[in-house]
């Protein structure tokens, strides 16, 4: 009964909330605040193509910093929850093996699975793409591996040197802001450039290839956790 | 304004699998659905009528035709934190899983209300 009352309350709450939404915000309509800024100084301040970048990682980089602390918390969690669970169990071996398609046309596939997630990490300030996608891509790939070959892993180690190493970039490109310029962390100290070029938009391809990196590696540790649960052996 | 629809109907899908659902995997898919339906409602919320997206990809392209970047951006922050938050979620639901045997939420105690 007060369970059915609860619910009752919470969703008129939810529907009373959607008709105030649709009043205020019409579909279409340019509700432009601080946007319109953006849009306008975009390409005399950072120089980059893509408005979007220019906001994740110059008007609002310290959230992006934020934003790859959490991601990198969500990981750390995953692991260490899955390290709680493995200690009493003994790992299960996987009897069904994927077919020799599988296997050779992962080994094929997988090379250009990276060249396609670094070339839209790299290409971030002028296409719609960037790190968190080209990261994720890559870590697809590394999905497609293990499902082909289980029993295997990948080297824990070597991809939490990876890690680190392109969230110290990210940090020291962030701090060396301080002492150009305008004294402020992110300062977009590189020259800009011309508009629509690889080399453009001063040090915003660089921290979007660190956040590749840096998300790339993440999700392979995630994939790699939840994958040796049941399907790899092999000691970490 | 199909958008609008689109991602209410995905947040009220959402929402039912997480209250009436029983099974800690659909309540996930639940958590899931309702981040997606906000991801479209927010980058809707930024639409404007017959605008490009915010690149300045060849000249000709002026800052009056695009449409807001801002929404977006955050969308391009929430999307990842929501695929990470998934990946939390289902290691708890697994190590739920391992300690009680089961996935049924009436069966886990101390989370009964």
């Amino acid at each position: 009964m007060i369970r059915k009352i609860t619910y009752t309350i919470f969703l008129s709450i939810i529907v009373a909330t959607l008709i105030l939404f649709f009043v205020a915000f019409p579909f279409g309509k340019n509700k432009m605040g601080v946007g319109k800024y953006y849009l306008n100084n975009d390409i005399k301040q950072t120089g980059a193509a893509n408005v979007v970048t220019a906001v994740t990682l110059d008007y609002r980089g310290l959230d992006t910093l934020g934003e790859v602390t959490v991601l990198f918390a969500a990981a750390a969690g995953v692991s260490i929850l899955f390290y709680l669970i493995d200690q009493d169990k003994k790992k299960r071996e996987r009897q069904v093996y994927p077919n020799f398609i599988v296997r050779v046309g992962s080994r094929i596939i997988f090379p250009f699975i990276l060249l396609f997630g670094s070339y839209i990490f790299i290409h971030g300030h002028l296409t719609p793409g960037g790190g968190f996608q080209g990261g994720s891509i890559i870590a697809s790939g590394f999905l497609l591996l293990y499902l082909a070959y289980p029993g295997e892993r990948v080297n824990r180690k070597k991809l939490a040197v990876t890690e680190g190493l392109a969230g110290l970039t990210f940090v020291v490109f962030g701090a060396i802001g301080i002492f150009t310029g305008a004294h402020s962390f992110l300062f977009n100290f590189f020259p800009k450039g011309t508009l629509n070029m690889l080399f453009s938009a001063g040090i915003l391809p660089i921290l979007y290839i660190a956040i590749g990196f840096k998300v790339g590696s993440e999700f392979a540790g995630i994939i790699d956790d939840m994958m040796c649960q049941t399907v790899c052996g092999g000691e970490k | 304004m199909i958008f609008y629809v689109g991602a209410f109907i995905l947040i009220a899908v959402g929402l039912y699998a997480i209250i009436i659902k029983k099974n800690l995997v659909k309540i996930i898919i639940g958590l899931d659905l309702i981040s997606s339906g906000t991801n479209l409602l927010i980058v809707s919320i930024g639409y404007v009528k017959g605008g490009t997206a915010p690149i300045f990809s060849h000249p000709g392209i002026l800052p009056q035709m695009m449409v807001d970047p801002v929404p977006q951006a955050l969308t391009l922050t929430a999307i990842v934190i929501g695929a990470s938050e998934l990946a939390l979620a289902a290691a708890f639901v697994a190590i739920l899983y391992k300690h009680y045997g089961t996935l049924d939420i009436r069966k886990v105690r101390g989370l009964k209300w």
